[in-house]
């Protein structure tokens, strides 16, 4: 695993995303409330690209008739069958346990500290004076 | 011979009411004039024409009147013909197609206590299901009151095709009082015929119609799940009577598949479909509409995931099988004990309880 260099923050707005390719994975960054998270942009289920799927909220019920809607644009639904993953942990709603997608390590860090090291920039020009996104592959 | 394994329970059994006159004794005097008035002559359905084959086995077909109409028979036949410790009985009236909500809970009245007196009374190896006039949830739930202090009373009748959905919560006090008194609600194949039993309208055959029965409990099962009877009554146990049972594999991975995608319609359900049929739904064995071969068979028996969905049935006096062939090819001994006597005593909780005869008035 090593820290690479994805995208300035400034790049990716609270509720956007970004598809990146790391050492050859796809991978899907959403910045959720500034707060930012990858995850492997292919569905366990057939493929889908996550990346294009729906930003949604968590919808659960205590009984029958009613409806619970929290978490709001932390829920993503896959583009081809609606399936949901956690974008927080890469889990998927119906079973969480065995259906998840791969969920990578995002930080934020100052340009400063990216252009010391040790992270991995192949293909964008790091200024100081700006923050990066940074993912663990 | 004995065909089955000691505390063998047949969970399907069909007494039938011999002729309208036999539940006069039994009707308030009001509707007991009016069906005179009226001229209301048997509560016939189509779901079992007199003649046809399936009605009733040819070594069990009377030389006259109704198959399965006397307590004599009964015993002979299904009882001791297989050894069975207990049937539970489930008589197939024509209580649920009236039109008339008064004059089906007075029928259903009429039949369940018919059903006490003549039979219960006699005979204690029987058990019965609570007939309930299904056209109007809260005088169905009034019939369950009346009958739920007597234990050999152990489940509430419904057929697979009503008015309606069978988890729509238009029916829910129903399942209330099922889940609140410890009896199981068993759902028979056959239909009010208020709407077409298929549903792309109306088939021409008989053979279409029961064939097509198990497409009826595909859509009822699916309802009890969304609409989430099984959240609302947990403890509620549902058998499907005489559905077949071979379909349920294929339906459940069609149902799960499309739940993960579309959930969030129906959020309550928040297990996998076959999660909630493993804990609240079984089915009984008669008929079986399996493979030919044993082989296949036990495929389909792994496809099931679980050794406690099968309930024994015969499904008395209806022609499913010949002799005592009751239990079909490529089910294990362990299996088969389970299908016989631990599964129907997991599901019926009141099978276990005390019998009080002549517990109500």
């Amino acid at each position: 695993m090593s820290w690479h260099v994805v995208a300035p923050v400034s790049e990716i707005p609270p509720g956007g995303r970004k598809l990146v390719t790391v050492r050859g994975r796809p991978i899907a960054v959403f910045n959720i409330g500034g707060e930012f998270f990858g995850l492997l942009n292919r569905c366990p289920h057939q493929g889908g690209a996550l990346c294009e799927g729906v930003l949604t909220g968590l919808v659960e019920s205590p009984e029958p008739g009613r409806y619970s809607y929290t978490r709001k644009g932390e829920i993503l639904r896959c583009p081809w069958h609606g399936w949901e993953f956690d974008v927080r942990t890469g889990q998927s709603y119906c079973d969480p346990e065995k259906i998840r997608t791969r969920a990578y390590p995002v930080e934020v860090e100052p340009g400063k500290s990216v252009v010391e090291g040790p992270y991995v920039a192949e293909t964008l020009a790091v200024k100081v004076e700006e923050d990066y996104v940074v993912v663990d592959v | 011979m004995a065909a089955v394994l000691p505390g063998t329970i047949d969970c399907d059994i069909h007494p039938a009411v011999p002729s309208i006159q036999a539940l006069m004794p039994y009707m308030e005097d009001h509707w007991r004039e009016m069906v005179i008035t009226r001229g209301v002559d048997e509560l016939n359905t189509i779901a079992y024409p007199a003649n046809s084959p399936l009605t009733c086995r040819p070594d069990w077909r009377p030389a006259s009147g109704r198959p399965a109409s006397d307590l004599a028979t009964v015993q002979r036949q299904a009882l001791d013909g297989f050894g069975t410790s207990i049937a539970i009985a489930n008589c197939l009236y024509g209580v649920q197609l009236l039109f008339s909500e008064d004059m089906a809970a007075a029928f259903a009245r009429a039949l369940n206590t018919w059903m006490a007196r003549e039979w219960l009374d006699k005979e204690p190896r029987l058990r019965a299901s609570i007939v309930i006039p299904a056209q109007n949830a809260e005088m169905a739930v009034d019939e369950i009151e009346r009958w739920a202090d007597d234990k050999r009373f152990v489940q509430v009748l419904m057929l697979v095709s009503g008015d309606m959905p069978l988890g729509k919560r238009a029916l829910w006090p129903i399942y209330a009082a099922a889940e609140r008194h410890g009896l199981a609600l068993g759902i028979h194949a056959g239909s009010n015929y208020h709407n077409p039993p298929t549903p792309v309208g109306w088939p021409t055959t008989y053979t279409e119609d029961y064939v097509n029965q198990s497409q009826a409990f595909q859509s009822a099962l699916t309802s009890l799940i969304c609409e989430g009877v099984f959240n609302k009554f947990p403890a509620l146990k549902v058998v499907l009577l005489e559905s077949g049972f071979t379909w349920l594999p294929a339906h459940l991975w069609r149902l799960t598949k499309f739940w993960r995608g579309l959930r969030m319609e129906i959020p309550w359900v928040d297990r996998a479909p076959m999660d909630i049929v493993r804990s609240n739904v079984r089915l009984s064995l008669q008929p079986v509409d399996g493979p030919p071969d044993a082989a296949s068979l036990e495929k389909l028996m792994e496809h099931m995931q679980s050794d406690e969905l099968l309930l024994f049935s015969t499904d008395y006096p209806h022609w499913q099988f010949d002799g005592t062939d009751v239990m079909p090819p490529g089910i294990s001994a362990d299996l088969a004990r389970r299908i016989m006597v631990d599964n129907p005593r997991a599901t019926y909780a009141r099978l276990g309880a005390a019998v009080a005869q002549g517990a109500v008035a």
